[in-house]
């Protein structure tokens, strides 16, 4: 027994024989909030279904919050778990009240704590109307609601902000905060790297049903070594020899007198110092650190080369 | 057992607030009474009690429309929820797999016997009020009648269950269900007459045509009704067979009850070994 909230031993899972997801190790723990990051069809949602125990794994070994979630009588469990399906749908008869009382009652937790999961999400005044008639932000809202019920200690939400308006964006992600700050572990899944960014403590990269990598920004970006890219605008009217920027070594013309090279990040303040020294001072020097999606290509391209 | 119930209580709420239920009253009740009120017209005063008559009119009804409300209720009530995506919801919450099959059959079968206790209750009604002195033996009969069309039902359910977990999308379900009605209503029985018309007793023993006609649920379900009495039996043709078949009424009910166990049973079995 660990204390992970889920722990994941060289899973594999093939259909027929197309595999989804490859020898795949993974630990979750207690207030973490994890990015899984991977284009569609990458495997995130099989991981997802996995862990829930939806499907079996083909080899490997799955704990979540202690027990084996694919045995029979393992479904208990799932009390302590919330999850909110890619593209979430509803029976289409009930009405937004109804549902979160239809969960809760499977999840056993008291129905009276849901007005308050409708007011969190924003979702009082639809909550008597029919989920066929919500539209696509109110589906979502009133899933997250759901995944809400009971205080999960394990959130696994699948795409939850395709789609959905920068503002409604933000509640949800202020959400998830605060349940990650209570304690849950947040497993979201995303093909955009980037809304992320300040939003998880841990990103995992998965491509082609493998995981590629697995750590915090700061370590992806060390792993990746992206070049950070200098650009050194010196102005239209500077006569700016070719031999200033010895012999333009490394160095590319973006514009007129606009240079640009990449360097790896420990190269950044020589390269600038001698910027400074030059006969010819730029009017200007941009510094860009690889972006987010630069790392996410790296890791997507390393693996598609192999 | 308790998501079961809560599962049994979405189903009940759902087949009302579809009108389901509504449809299927409406329509066993509007049967009944015209099979009662025509169908005994032709009697007269034979001396053949009217009530007699109406169970033979509504045991040939319950046969062919039973089973069709059954599988029109269960064909998709598995690989419909799985190809609207709301079964993956539905299970990654604290439920078994056979608590859903559990749930959804207790709530349907209800949603059935409702309609079956109504509609033919109705037409129970009707000659009651008509003012028809009914000897007690044919009220049981007439119970009995409610009785089995209810198991009958429960026995298209579970096969209906069995077919929308085996297929992988709602339309095939469907295709599979009317099959299943054609099958067990329709063809079963031609071809079983073709062959004992083609055999002329030669090979086929009585035992074996008692066996074959516990092979279709709706065969058992004509034995145990249209044999029910002497007056039933005469008025339905079925005096022949009722005289042939070993079975009693007991025994005829508990392969009723395995129709409707096993199904159900390889039902949950398929299911549980579905992945999502």
């Amino acid at each position: 027994m660990s204390t992970a909230t889920v722990s994941l031993r060289g899973i594999t899972k093939r259909y027929g024989n197309r595999p989804a997801v490859t020898d795949v190790d993974l630990v979750l723990l207690p207030g973490e909030r994890i990015a899984l990051v991977g284009h569609n069809g990458a495997g995130k949602s099989t991981l997802i279904k996995l862990m829930l125990g939806l499907i079996r794994t083909s080899t490997g070994q799955i704990d979540v919050l202690g027990a084996d979630i694919t045995r029979h009588k393992a479904s208990a469990i799932r009390a302590d778990i919330g999850y909110l399906p890619e593209n979430v749908v509803f029976p289409p008869a009930m009405t937004g009240r109804e549902l979160l009382s239809f969960y809760a009652r499977l999840k056993r937790r008291d129905v009276a704590q849901n007005q308050s999961l409708l007011e969190r999400v924003g979702l009082v005044d639809a909550a008597d109307q029919r989920t066929s008639t919500y539209s696509k932000g109110m589906r979502q809202r009133l899933g997250l609601a759901q995944a809400l019920i009971g205080r999960p200690r394990l959130l696994l939400l699948d795409e939850p902000t395709t789609g959905l308006d920068p503002a409604l964006r933000r509640t949800f992600y202020d959400i998830i905060d605060a349940c990650a700050q209570d304690g849950a572990t947040v497993l979201l899944s995303s093909h955009a790297l980037a809304e992320l960014e300040s939003r998880s403590d841990r990103i995992v990269v998965m491509n082609r049903g493998l995981k590629v990598a697995d750590g915090t920004l700061a370590d992806l970006r060390a792993l990746a070594r992206c070049p950070t890219r200098i650009r050194a605008d010196f102005g239209t009217d500077s006569t700016l020899p070719a031999e200033s920027l010895g012999n333009r070594a490394g160095w590319r013309a973006v514009g007129v007198n606009i240079y640009e090279i990449a360097c790896a990040e420990p190269d950044k303040m020589a390269l600038v110092r001698r910027l400074m020294t030059l006969p010819a001072q730029p009017r200007d020097i941009e510094i860009v650190p690889p972006t987010l999606d630069d790392i996410y290509a790296h890791f997507l391209d390393r693996k598609a080369a192999e | 057992m308790s998501a079961a119930i809560v599962i049994a209580g979405r189903e009940i709420r759902d087949s009302l607030r579809n009108r389901r239920v509504l449809a299927a009253t409406g329509l066993m009740a509007a049967l009944a009474l015209t099979l009662t009120l025509l169908g005994s017209a032709p009697t007269g005063t034979v001396g053949v009690s009217k009530l007699s008559v109406t169970i033979v009119s509504l045991a040939s009804l319950t046969i062919f429309l039973v089973p069709l409300i059954a599988l029109l209720i269960a064909h998709d009530a598995i690989s419909g929820e799985m190809e609207r995506g709301t079964m993956a919801l539905l299970l990654a919450h604290p439920v078994r797999r056979i608590d859903v099959i559990g749930g959804k059959f207790a709530g349907h079968a209800l949603v059935l016997a409702i309609a079956a206790i109504v509609g033919y209750g109705t037409a129970a009604l009707a000659l009651a009020v008509l003012g028809d002195e009914v000897e007690i033996g044919a009220w049981a009969a007439f119970a009995t009648m409610v009785g089995t069309s209810i198991l009958l039902g429960l026995v298209f359910i579970a096969l209906g269950y069995l077919v929308s977990a085996s297929v992988r999308d709602s339309r095939t379900a469907a295709a599979a269900a009317i099959g299943l009605w054609l099958f067990f209503v329709l063809i079963y029985d031609m071809a079983l007459l073709g062959v004992l018309v083609a055999d002329q007793g030669r090979t086929l023993t009585p035992a074996a045509l008692n066996a074959l006609l516990l092979a279709n649920p709706s065969d058992v379900f004509r034995l145990i009704n249209l044999t029910s009495g002497p007056d039933v039996s005469l008025y339905a043709g079925m005096a022949g067979v009722a005289h042939r078949s070993g079975a009693s009424a007991s025994i005829l009910i508990s392969v009723l009850v395995g129709w409707i166990a096993i199904p159900l049973l390889l039902a949950s079995l398929v299911f549980m070994r579905r992945e999502l």
